[in-house]
């Protein structure tokens, strides 16, 4: 790398490198920080879309025979509400942060594949654009035409005969486009884990969200290609008319299709998708306990392995999402017990961050609250988990409210609450400043309070008859109570939700500073200012720790004493560190003692430092938005007049991606300015 | 909608599955266990899976009542660990820095064994119930085929002799013998679902799936689909009949019936029978003894005795029928059956022919 320092000029301005501004900067950034801020950004509002899809829906549902909505628009917003918080909200969240954090944490200059990256995330923007335009064509004179026969699309009532609109189409082009950001996203970060993890980060010294990320990106790429087969086969028959899940072909005649090909493809993919979205979430909280107990994780080396084992198990589970099939009693027996399975490496790890907590110095920052929330909200959405498992008892819930509500507590109590925790604890490293912590516990205890006021009634609605996916109900069936509830819990969410979305913008310019580690926090990525430098490090760390922060500090130095592998802690870097003037700063009225300040070295450009940068680059984005023209053409394949001619747009995609390609190949590896 | 009754439930549910009801007052909105006379709890929840009516439905509710136990006992321990916890481990300023500790294998062993002997106990009566609530058909079982509609249920009753009865959205059965549902469908996905017969079994395209429960008590149990079938999933509901075996003999014998002839031809019910037999309405509806033959609509050679109509979302009154037939679509989003009535439909039926319409179908008896 540092062969190519030669190339910069002596003299190069230094802020041309480190704080490239304006908006064509981020549209040609190949930096896995800011391409992490725009994940996060755009998953939030994606988030704020859902949520707002969450509250039609509720407000439908607050009363009997209500007509708030209409049937066919119920119907594709709950539809577009699990789309959009799965494939456009929670799975890119997670991705911002292991965009901006895991390369933070192995102690890395970026990840493998800068463009690839970059391309990641812009063809994430156009599929979940895409996806949400049946919910423009009134604009344009027409019916909301957004996909609506649920997330799970169960064929056959997916195929042209029932869904003769654009609504599928959509979900099934749409969903190709974000499967692809996946799977490139998902290999640029197992590479980037594998490859570039600084010298002496041994996989068992990974910081356990690196460890996650990695279990989930495998499973990302392997989920995502059973489900863009089933994606595929049911594109080919809307659009070409194969006939896999058609109930009758061109000519009228029977098929003898099966549509229980496409509800296994979909769970293949479905469940290990849940492990997906909360994976992260578990690495994500296994650094916010121990930071905020003062403690290192309790039982490293299995909270690694039952990571490894709820993975692997999660391929062997699907089914349990369909014993009403009729699957027979062998088959049955196989995914109930599986699925209990899964509750044993679960409870493993709500049992070790009980450990870390335990003998602890507990602060109750809002991140930790948020982490602590997660463990009980995701505990009782375990348990209704294993209840699920024993299957004849799960043929009475399934499809009910009660599968809401268990759902709602893995995803909303789960990955929601978590990702809040990782919000509040890593946004002081992405901005430099920290979120406000009286905004904060007022968004957590609403948040708090009203996911439960909302979800936990529903378990008693399913129990008492209450289907899922019912645009409306009797008034006679003992519904009414608890669905107001419900409706008014969610609008405590949606209130706290604002809270957060105010702090989110204001702590970015008026926050208090944040300094290089304003939770005493123990891996790298707290070893350099907060934002850090375009470089992130100015010399790679050399690693003999888990904690390598803890290691040199007296005020935990009892961890080194207890730690085998301390006693060869030394970074490199140190010696030329120094601590400088530093300043006291205080959270939740806690002091967290002196915040260095940053040295010089922190402040120079990467040129002047000698380090070698990717330059940007426009081709990830014109090659993402060929990706999106090849999709979008198929549309207007099935649009008749004029219009019909837009399908050559897949045509100019197919070329504009060649082009982009062979480009992209031979674009320099240095700053064309060179 | 209109409220439709409910009978009175079942004799008093055991003490562990009352036990389990104790939990519900948790949220005020819930009634708990009735026992006695009257089931306050089915009767303000009429659809509720608390009241098994049927050994299935019982050996689910008794499997579910395990887990909710032991669930409860697990997080329940949890939340107190989490409390107390929280409390004990509080940052103050003068506590010394905690002691590192990085794990204890005796302790990771301890809860790895605790968690994996509830899952043990919950396994083996998990595949205990599997299969005893999966059973090959009894020689005595009575075999109904229920078909999904989108949004509606058809019902097919083989008699002897050859002949088939054919009714819609609600199924007759005798108590006491054990009755085999053939589960099918001709379009998208459906689940049958009478909570208190049986947990659901879905209807699969190209498929036949089979459901066998025994009801106990006569009685009317409310039902309705259970897999997303498209725009109007949530007004494809159902009744099961549960009839003693004598009543259940008259139900068929009549079934099986012609429709009855309007006494007078020129009166009202005779200018219906005429407007429905060679109107629109023959087309898709079957009527057995006339001219209407068709067969994508509910089968109507009895309709006038059925409790409710479009798939049990309103009782079977003849302000609802009128309401109904002159336009479908308003009150079932999506409903194959067009309006005949109304502005823009061509050859719209008057008031009057539509209260017609309403008096010869309820004089089919």
């Amino acid at each position: 790398m540092a062969s190519t320092a030669t190339l910069a000029p002596p003299h190069a301005p230094a802020a041309a490198h480190a704080h490239p501004t304006g908006i064509w900067s981020w549209i040609t950034t190949v930096d896995h920080k800011r391409i992490g801020i725009l994940y996060g950004v755009t998953s939030f509002f994606f988030f704020l879309v859902a949520g707002v899809e969450a509250l039609l829906i509720r407000v439908q549902l607050a009363v009997p025979n209500n007509d708030f909505l209409s049937a066919e628009l119920y119907n594709q917003l709950f539809t577009m509400h699990a789309l959009t918080m799965i494939f456009g909200a929670l799975m890119p969240l997670t991705a911002a942060f292991f965009n901006y954090i895991v390369p933070l944490q192995i102690g890395a200059r970026d990840v493998a594949f800068p463009r690839l990256n970059a391309l990641s995330y812009w063809v994430y923007l156009f599929g979940s654009i895409f996806l949400n335009v049946g919910f423009m064509l009134p604009l344009f004179g027409g019916d909301a035409q957004a996909p609506n026969s649920g997330w799970f699309a169960y064929a056959p009532i997916t195929t042209n005969q029932f869904s003769p609109g654009f609504g599928m189409d959509f979900y099934v082009l749409g969903l190709q486009i974000l499967g692809l950001s996946s799977i490139m996203a998902s290999l640029n970060f197992i590479i980037t884990i594998v490859n570039l993890r600084a010298p002496g980060m041994r996989l068992m010294r990974m910081p356990i969200f690196t460890w996650m990320t990695l279990i989930t990106a495998v499973l990302i790429v392997t989920a995502m290609a059973v489900f863009t087969i089933a994606v595929t086969e049911l594109m080919f028959d809307r659009v070409f008319g194969t006939n896999f899940y058609n109930l009758r072909n061109a000519a009228g005649q029977v098929t003898g299709s099966d549509p229980l090909l496409w509800q296994h493809l979909f769970w293949i993919f479905g469940h290990p998708e849940v492990y997906i979205l909360i994976l992260p979430i578990m690495g994500m909280i296994s650094e916010t306990i121990p930071t905020f107990s003062r403690k290192p994780l309790f039982g490293y080396n299995v909270m690694v392995f039952s990571g490894v084992l709820i993975g692997w198990l999660g391929w062997g589970v699907w089914s349990h999402h369909m014993f009403a099939t009729g699957m027979g009693p062998i088959a049955d027996s196989f995914f109930a017990l599986s699925t209990m399975l899964i509750g044993i490496p679960t409870g493993i790890k709500v049992f070790n961050w009980l450990g870390t907590m335990w003998g602890g110095s507990i602060r109750f920052t809002t991140s930790m609250l948020f982490s602590i929330a997660f463990i009980a909200m995701f505990t009782i959405g375990g348990i209704s988990g294993v209840m699920h498992s024993a299957a004849p008892s799960d043929l009475q819930q399934t499809d009910t409210y009660f599968i809401v509500a268990h759902l709602h507590y893995v995803f909303f109590g789960g990955t929601v609450l978590g990702l809040w925790a990782g919000m509040y604890y890593w946004y002081p490293k992405v901005f430099g400043r920290l979120l406000d912590e009286r905004m904060g516990k007022a968004h957590f205890w609403l948040t708090l309070i009203g996911m439960n006021l909302t979800f936990f009634p529903m378990h008693f609605l399913g129990m008492f008859g209450m289907l899922r996916r019912t645009f409306t109900y009797a008034d006679n069936m003992g519904f009414n109570e608890m669905n107001m509830m419900a409706t008014i819990g969610a609008f405590l969410i949606a209130i706290g939700t604002l809270i957060f979305a105010v702090n989110l913008f204001t702590a970015w310019k008026r926050g208090k500073p944040a300094g290089h580690n304003p939770w005493g926090a123990a891996t790298l990525e707290w070893s350099i200012p907060s934002p850090p430098p375009v470089y992130n490090f100015h010399t790679i760390p050399v690693v003999h720790s888990r904690v390598p922060l803890w290691e040199k500090n007296p005020a935990v130095a009892d961890v080194v004493e207890h730690d085998p592998e301390s006693s060869e802690f030394a970074e490199a870097e140190d010696e030329d560190e120094g601590q400088g003037q530093g300043s006291h700063i205080a959270v939740a009225g806690v002091d967290l003692g002196e915040v260095p300040t940053p040295r010089d070295k922190n402040r120079m450009s990467a040129d002047e430092l000698g380090i070698h940068l990717p330059p940007p680059s426009y081709w990830p984005i014109v090659l993402a938005m060929g990706v999106s023209a090849v999709f979008i053409g198929l549309i207007f394949r099935r649009v008749d007049g004029p219009l019909h001619n837009l399908w050559l747009l897949t045509v100019v995609g197919v070329f504009t991606v060649i082009l982009s390609i062979y480009a992209w190949a031979f674009e320099p590896g240095h700053s064309p300015h060179h | 909608m209109k409220s439709v009754t409910t009978p009175g439930g079942l004799p008093g549910a055991r003490p562990f599955r009352r036990a389990a009801l104790a939990l519900l007052p948790l949220l005020a909105a819930c009634g708990g266990g009735g026992g006695g006379g009257t089931d306050s709890h089915l009767a303000r929840y009429p659809q509720t899976t608390f009241r098994p009516a049927s050994e299935m439905a019982e050996v689910q509710m008794d499997l579910f009542n395990v887990t909710l136990w032991m669930g409860v006992a697990v997080g329940l321990l949890t939340f107190a660990a989490i409390g107390y916890i929280m409390l004990r481990y509080r940052y103050h300023p003068e506590a010394p820095e905690p002691k590192a500790v990085h794990g204890s294998t005796k302790l990771e062993i301890a809860w790895t064994l605790a968690p994996a002997l509830i899952v043990a106990i919950i396994a083996v009566l998990t595949v205990r119930a599997i299969f005893i609530t999966q059973p090959e058909p009894p020689e005595n079982a009575l075999t109904v085929r229920a078909i999904g509609k989108q949004w509606w249920w058809e019902f097919r009753y083989g008699v002897p002799g050859g002949d088939t009865v054919v009714t819609a959205n609600e199924i007759h059965v005798p108590v006491g013998t054990p009755v085999q549902v053939l589960l099918e469908t001709d379009n998208v996905l459906h689940s049958f679902w009478v909570p208190q017969m049986a947990g659901k079994r879905d209807m699969i395209t190209n498929r036949v799936n089979r459901l066998i429960f025994t009801p106990r008590e006569p009685g009317v149990y409310l039902g309705q689909c259970g897999e997303f079938c498209g725009a109007s999933h949530a007004l494809m509901r159902m009744r099961l009949i549960a009839h003693t075996p004598e009543g259940y003999a008259q139900w068929l014998e009549n079934e099986q019936r012609p429709a009855l002839e309007p006494a007078d031809s020129a009166g009202a019910v005779g200018l219906g029978k005429q407007l429905v037999t060679k109107g629109a309405c023959a087309g898709c509806h079957t009527i057995k003894g006339t001219p209407a033959i068709g067969r994508t609509a509910p089968n109507l050679t009895h309709f006038g005795r059925r409790r409710t109509l479009a798939a049990g979302i309103m009782e079977n009154n003849a302000e609802n029928l009128a309401a109904w037939v002159a336009n479908a679509p308003a009150l079932k989003p999506g409903s194959l059956m067009p309006a005949f009535s109304g502005p823009g439909v061509a050859g719209a039926l008057t008031p009057e022919q539509i209260s017609y319409i309403v008096a010869y179908l309820q004089s089919l008896q």
